[in-house]
């Protein structure tokens, strides 16, 4: 199998996946999962990485490398930390016993 | 695979399936934040990885550092400094930036082919990666500039004038991309740049406010498949699984995210702003109301003191106001009394789905007061007092009974059920589908107009004088 059939092979498993990773999230989620997915497509930082290690220390590569490491990181560590800020919110407080429902 | 390789390869399996676990557990709220949690273990994960196969030089190093210092700082000022409120904006611009950097990366191997070979698989991977990423990237900027009020929808872009628009944008990008090809780093890269962040912004400017959240979530997805393109681009096939996985769930929760809206994808990225389209109740202003009740807060004051069991209603008007702590506020004092006490939220109250929810929880809500739409509309029969609060079209009744509405056979709060109503607006304006509310007519109903933040401490302090919430023998 050429490396080009298997990385398609890849890209159709790994959609198929995703399709049947998310099936029915309660509405209260719909804005955590959105900003929560938002920051694991910033897996983009392995192609940043990929290209500044290419590179062979060719000055405009590396620039290029590393602005769009740093756009990618932005997307990561911001996703993440502000996913989990919000979700922070809906842990925090322990279930009242006995109080109204 | 040879025994150095193995190692590399493991953890790259091990980062796919905590993302996997990562992005299935986000969906439940028991699990979710453990779940962020893991997402972020394995995007370190498969960064140790590559790190491990990829040997950096100094200088490299030294460039790395730099770009992790600069985004990683610049993302966790944000994400620290940023309100609940304006999350959705906030969204949108970390995926911008996602899509930037696949059309960076993409460029980069454009224009100085690093790896040395550019077969035609390389070829069509960076068209679509620069495509894609460009349309991301622009398309993200539009929509927060839009959620913040920065840009206004202009008048050609209701017209079918931007349908040639668009069109001539997406054949100036295909033009691009068949030239791309013959000539690597030149004219028809930059055409294709160019043309398809036009295109970013051509598509997503005609499109409402209120259907915002649904095309950020597109756009979302869109950036996993740039991701997934950027990992042909440089071959890595942890880059196209992880892209191609985030991709897929984007846009599973866009359909799901509208299904609870109920629009449909097409109507919301082909059918330009709602209500532009449909001339209906004169365009909003105080369209032809005629039996409307208005009160002071101090008739709903008594209400509220006499009342046994309060739903409060909140919407976007609420979020708009900052009135989540009075709001609050107003319920201790009412829980103190002795009222039953609970929030009815619709499923897209607030700027985007979910958004009330992260809203009232910021406010020290109670998770178990906070009633789903399913939960909530069989109590309201046996509720005394529904107060809404910047809430319209998702309370509307015309939505049930009004075949002829353009809500019709959108899910709606059956507050109109209640025997009291108390609807708290700043004028009779119409909501974001510019059409009347029947429930504003209903006999039961009474309207205290006024900023919801300003009504909700008026109320507080017409309770608190009453003697309500005061330590009174059970």
């Amino acid at each position: 199998m050429s490396a080009f059939t298997q990385a398609l092979w890849v890209l159709l498993l790994g959609s198929l996946l995703g399709l049947e990773l998310i099936g029915k999230v309660p509405p209260t989620l719909h804005t955590p999962l959105m900003s929560g997915a938002n920051a694991i497509s910033g897996i983009t930082v392995l192609a940043s990485l990929t290209l500044i290690a290419q590179a062979n220390d060719q000055l405009p590569l590396l620039v290029l490398g590393s602005l769009s490491l740093g756009f990618a990181l932005f997307n990561v560590v911001g996703g993440f930390l502000v996913t989990d800020r919000m979700l922070a919110m809906f842990s925090r407080k322990s279930p009242r016993t006995g109080a109204n429902r | 695979m040879a025994g150095l390789d193995l190692l590399p390869a493991l953890i790259d399996l091990g980062a796919v399936l905590l993302l996997a676990l990562g992005i299935k557990g986000l969906s439940k709220v028991s699990t979710a934040r453990s779940a962020n949690g893991l997402a972020a273990l394995a995007m370190a994960l498969a960064v140790l990885g590559l790190l491990i196969q990829q040997p950096l030089s100094p200088q490299a190093w030294l460039w790395v550092a730099i770009g992790t210092g600069l985004g990683g700082l610049l993302g966790l000022i944000t994400a620290q400094r940023v309100p609940m409120t304006a999350m959705p904006e906030t969204v949108a611009l970390f995926n911008g930036c996602g899509g930037m950097a696949s059309l960076l990366v993409a460029l980069g191997v454009a224009l100085f082919n690093p790896g040395g070979s550019s077969g035609l698989v390389e070829q069509i991977s960076i068209v679509i990666s620069v495509f894609v990423g460009a349309i991301t990237f622009s398309g993200s900027i539009v929509a927060m500039g839009k959620l913040q009020g920065w840009i206004d929808t202009p008048g050609w872009t209701q017209s079918t004038m931007r349908h040639s628009v668009n069109i001539s944008l997406a054949v100036a990008c295909l033009a691009g991309a068949i030239a791309l090809p013959g000539d690597m780093a030149g004219a028809p890269l930059w055409l294709l740049v160019v043309a398809s962040s036009l295109l970013g912004i051509g598509v997503t400017l005609p499109i409402g406010g209120a259907d915002m959240p649904v095309v950020i979530s597109l756009l979302n997805s869109y950036s996993g498949v740039a991701a997934a393109a950027a990992g042909f681009v440089v071959g890595s096939q942890m880059l196209i699984v992880a892209g191609a996985m985030v991709g897929a769930a984007g846009l599973i929760l866009t359909q799901v995210m509208c299904t609870a809206m109920n629009r449909s994808l097409v109507s919301v990225l082909f059918g330009g702003a709602l209500g532009g389209s449909a001339p209906v109740g004169g365009g909003g202003e105080e369209a032809g109301y005629t039996r409307i009740t208005s009160c002071s807060a101090e008739e709903c004051a008594i209400a509220l003191e006499a009342a046994e069991r309060v739903v409060f209603v909140p919407g976007y008007g609420l979020a708009v106001a900052q009135a989540q702590h009075a709001l609050r506020e107003l319920s201790k004092l009412l829980e103190n009394h002795g009222v039953e006490v609970t929030y009815a939220i619709h499923p897209v109250a607030g700027r985007m789905p979910g958004h009330m929810n992260v809203l009232l929880a910021e406010a020290d809500v109670p998770y178990e007061q906070l009633l789903e739409m399913d939960t909530v509309n069989p109590e309201f029969p046996r509720t005394d007092v529904v107060i809404v609060l910047g809430a319209n079209d998702v309370v509307n009744p015309d939505a049930k009974t009004d075949s002829t509405s353009p809500l019709y056979g959108m899910p709606v709060l059956e507050v109109d059920q209640a025997r009291q109503v108390f609807v708290v607006k700043r004028s009779l304006g119409a909501g974001y589908a510019g059409i009347k509310n029947a429930l504003f007519e209903l006999p039961q109903t009474a309207m205290v107009f006024g900023d919801a933040k300003a009504v909700l401490n008026g109320l507080l302090s017409e309770l608190r004088s009453m003697g309500v919430g005061k330590k009174v023998a059970a």
